[in-house]
């Protein structure tokens, strides 16, 4: 049959073909969902300008792009790594089993973390005290901890308005929540006084075993329905206050700059979340963003040297550059990033 | 009943005229049964309407695009110093460039037709053009040099705001709350639209032109994800069509009834089930992994759904198969032919269609399929094409379902009209297969 021997060497030329196609001339980047955007704008900018193709930059999380970079070094594996959170030793060490050697880490700009609230609804002015006596599962009240009864916002703070507590929180898979737990409910736990009862009532076996478990404790929301957490995309936490307007939600600052139409953002101890609010390091939760680089490709991929130095470059990562009109809060010390770029330093361990 | 009426013997004697109490019941329980279908009908038929609503209702926009039309000067002076017109010196001027050149354009125009912009900084007035506008006009003069010195009327896109005021999806009062545009910036707009600097054109780049990113929503197309799912469709037909065929043949004619023929059959049922993420991690643990074929490229995609589509084409094809009657396997063999004979010339020709329609519905399910690419690095940000087959089958690419992923989850509202085009596009790529299948099925088909 023809039809069999035309099967038969396509599967030969695509046999052939696939170890001929072997060389890679596009960079493979993969991460953080919150970096996906700037990191698509740069490549666009760059496939634009430069005579190296576009770069592909997939998202799937901070966490797995990680991951993905840690898998050995070779044209199959990825060259960068985006990433919301800082890397972890657990990832060094996978990174070093598999060959990894070196890795350059470059922070390239902060992202801040806002509440927000449908248009048409009131006002919030919230602290991180606030946060967590209406979302924590466990409050200090006169002195003890009980279970939290709160219902309306007006129960937690008499200043904030009679409304009933909804929150939507992303979800434990997300870098965002990291960002949450430490710099607004561990914060908030601390500042009602939660934080040192757990720690009297802590049953670990020593000092920071119990600091351990108090923290444990401050970090647990409430399950009666009042939190909620997102694990889809800004998008969904959107459309849910779109059909709940009671309800309040955690957004990425970017997210939140492109739909001011719809959202209203609450302040966080009095400060209104702007970039440059995040930049003077007034308003309190913000988080930087980092890319991690495979040095082992610089040089063997064509355009990896070029796309680190432009993606860091003034017309870029700059005030005044595209990310920045897209919400990025860029970094005061971009200078010492650029530098760091461009003697290609690998990063140091980490403490 | 007979019995009954027998041995009971104190039924009263019924009316074939006047209806009983047993019947009326028996008549209303048909009645409600019937309801009850009606209802379920009724409530498939409410959603597919909302969901047609709402896709058409988000999504039509997408197909219209709000366009600039104003006089450029490409000067010499600042394109092209040299005066070589050689595009490899060209390529020196940046974008950044040619958005000066495009907001000088813009600028004049605007004084020229007595527009008045008010309070507004230059920069607020470059702000109603699409970002893409620059690159656009610098690929399109790199592409013909022979432009530089002219003034040529040049097509710029409006950014997605502009875009949708004339749509209607931004109004005046939103403008006001919006940080990406202002309500100032849209009297202009409108102003320009007055003066006829503004078109409102079918959208073609909308199915041309690649991916874009967050910061220009309305230069984003579908091209890629069109080109890259028809090059993993061609590697899915050229596979699974005749490796599903055969394995078919074999097994319903050839193959010996026995223990491992049961096994291979009960397995190939039970393939046809299996979620369709699990072939994504085979394929990336057995071809990316283990062969080291290229992330992103639609060749894996298309191996991983050929692997997806195999259950479903083996199963319509043995059904195809079934359908021919013995007599013409008797009929063929009985005058001498071989066994081999028998099939390609007449029980296969005569089960084609069956076995069309049914790769032609697997192909359907295969086009729509997202999941499995996700573990494959097809779920990406893909601006450069690939090239024709067979390179452009190791490059990088995206898939229709896959863009419509990626949109939904972008922050800029415009991606939302973007997203329910491109499942426009889907759905009329999977309705115009579906309808082949049917066409194929009516005039082909034989019935014993």
């Amino acid at each position: 049959m023809s039809a069999m021997k035309l099967t038969a060497s396509v599967i030969a030329i695509a046999a052939v073909s696939a170890t001929a196609a072997m060389a890679r001339d596009n960079l493979q980047v993969a991460g953080s969902s919150t970096v996906l955007p700037y990191a698509t704008i740069v490549a666009e900018a760059f496939g634009e300008n430069f005579d190296f193709p576009t770069p592909v930059v997939e998202g799937g999380g901070s966490g797995a792009g990680r991951k993905k970079l840690c898998e050995g070094v070779g044209e199959n594996t990825i060259d960068i790594a985006n990433s919301s959170s800082r890397i972890k030793q657990s990832d060094i060490d996978l990174c070093k089993t598999n060959g990894v050697e070196e890795i350059m880490e470059v922070r390239f700009g902060y992202d801040g973390i806002v509440f927000a609230s449908d248009i048409a609804g009131p006002d919030f002015a919230l602290t991180p005290a606030d946060v967590f006596g209406a979302l924590g599962a466990t409050v200090a009240k006169d002195g003890a901890l009980v279970a939290n009864a709160a219902k309306t916002w007006a129960d937690v703070n008499a200043t904030l308005p009679a409304q009933d507590i909804l929150a939507f929180i992303p979800g434990t898979k997300h870098g965002t929540r990291e960002v949450f737990d430490v710099k607004l409910l561990e914060e908030g736990c601390k500042a009602t006084g939660a934080y040192d009862l757990f720690l009297a009532a802590s049953t670990g076996a020593d000092d920071d075993a119990k600091k351990e478990e108090a923290v444990d404790n401050c970090l647990k929301v409430r399950t009666d329905g009042a939190s909620v957490d997102i694990d889809g995309d800004y998008t969904e936490t959107l459309s849910r206050i779109a059909a709940n307007k009671n309800a309040v939600g955690v957004f990425g600052l970017s997210f939140y700059q492109n739909n001011t139409d719809k959202l209203k953002v609450a302040t966080i101890d009095g400060i209104v979340p702007t970039t440059e609010t995040i930049a003077a390091g007034d308003y309190p939760v913000s988080r930087p963003l980092f890319f991690y680089v495979k040095k082992a490709h610089i040089g063997v991929i064509p355009g990896l040297k070029e796309y680190i130095e432009f993606f860091v470059s003034d017309d870029m990562a700059g005030p005044d550059g595209p990310l920045a009109a897209y919400g990025l809060v860029s970094d005061p010390e971009l200078a010492a990033t650029q530098a760091a770029v461009a003697a290609e330093t690998p990063m140091a361990p980490l403490k | 009943m007979t019995d009954a009426t027998l041995h009971g013997g104190h039924a009263a004697p019924r009316s074939l005229l006047a209806t009983d109490a047993r019947t009326r019941r028996r008549k209303a329980a048909e009645t409600r049964f019937r309801l009850y279908g009606l209802t379920a009908v009724g409530l498939g038929l409410v959603a597919l309407v909302f969901l047609m609503w709402s896709i058409l209702g988000n999504g039509m926009g997408a197909f219209r695009q709000t366009y600039f039309e104003i006089p450029v000067e490409l000067s010499e002076a600042t394109l092209d110093k040299s005066g070589t017109r050689d595009p490899a010196v060209m390529k020196k001027v940046t974008t950044v460039g040619y958005g000066k050149i495009l907001q000088k354009a813009l600028e004049a125009e605007l004084a020229a037709r007595n527009i008045d912009t008010g309070t507004m900084k230059a920069k607020d007035v470059m702000g109603l053009l699409s970002k893409e506008a620059p690159a656009d006009l610098r690929n399109m003069v790199l592409a013909d040099p022979a432009l530089v010195g002219q003034t040529i009327t040049f097509e710029a896109f409006a950014t997605s705001r502009v875009d949708g005021y004339f749509k209607g999806r931004v109004t005046m009062e939103s403008a006001a709350r919006d940080s990406n545009i202002s309500p100032e910036q849209l009297a202009v707009a409108q102003k320009m639209a007055d003066a006829g600097l503004i078109t409102t054109q079918f959208n073609l780049g909308f199915l041309s032109m690649p991916d874009a990113s967050e910061l220009r929503p309305e230069a984003a197309g579908l091209g890629v994800a069109i080109l890259g799912s028809a090059y993993m469709m061609f590697i899915v037909l050229l596979l699974a069509l005749p490796i599903g065929v055969a394995t078919s043949i074999y097994l319903e004619e050839l193959a010996p009834k026995n223990k491992w023929t049961d096994m291979i059959e009960v397995n190939i049922a039970n393939l046809a089930a299996v979620p369709s993420i699990v072939y994504g991690i085979l394929a990336l643990a057995l071809f990316i992994n283990f062969m080291g074929l290229p992330q992103s490229a639609p060749i894996v995609g298309g191996l991983v759904l050929t692997l997806m589509t195999l259950p479903t084409i083996i199963i319509a094809t043995r059904a195809a198969l079934k359908a021919v009657p013995p007599s013409i396997r008797d009929a063929a063999l009985g005058v001498g032919a071989s066994k081999m004979q028998a099939i390609f010339h007449h029980v296969l020709p005569l089960a084609m269609p069956g076995i069309l329609t049914g790769t032609i519905l697997g192909l359907a399910r295969a086009l729509g399929e997202s999941a499995p690419l996700l573990l494959i690095g097809m779920v990406a940000f893909v601006k450069d094409f690939p090239a024709a087959p067979p390179e452009g089958l190791m490059q990088p690419a995206t898939a229709l379902p896959v863009q419509v992923y990626q949109w939904t989850q972008r922050s800029d509202p415009a991606f939302v009209e973007r997203a329910s085009g491109a499942i426009i596009v889907l759905l009329a790529f999977l309705l115009i297969m579906n309808a082949v299948a049917i066409i194929l099925r009516r005039r082909f088909e034989r019935r014993w």
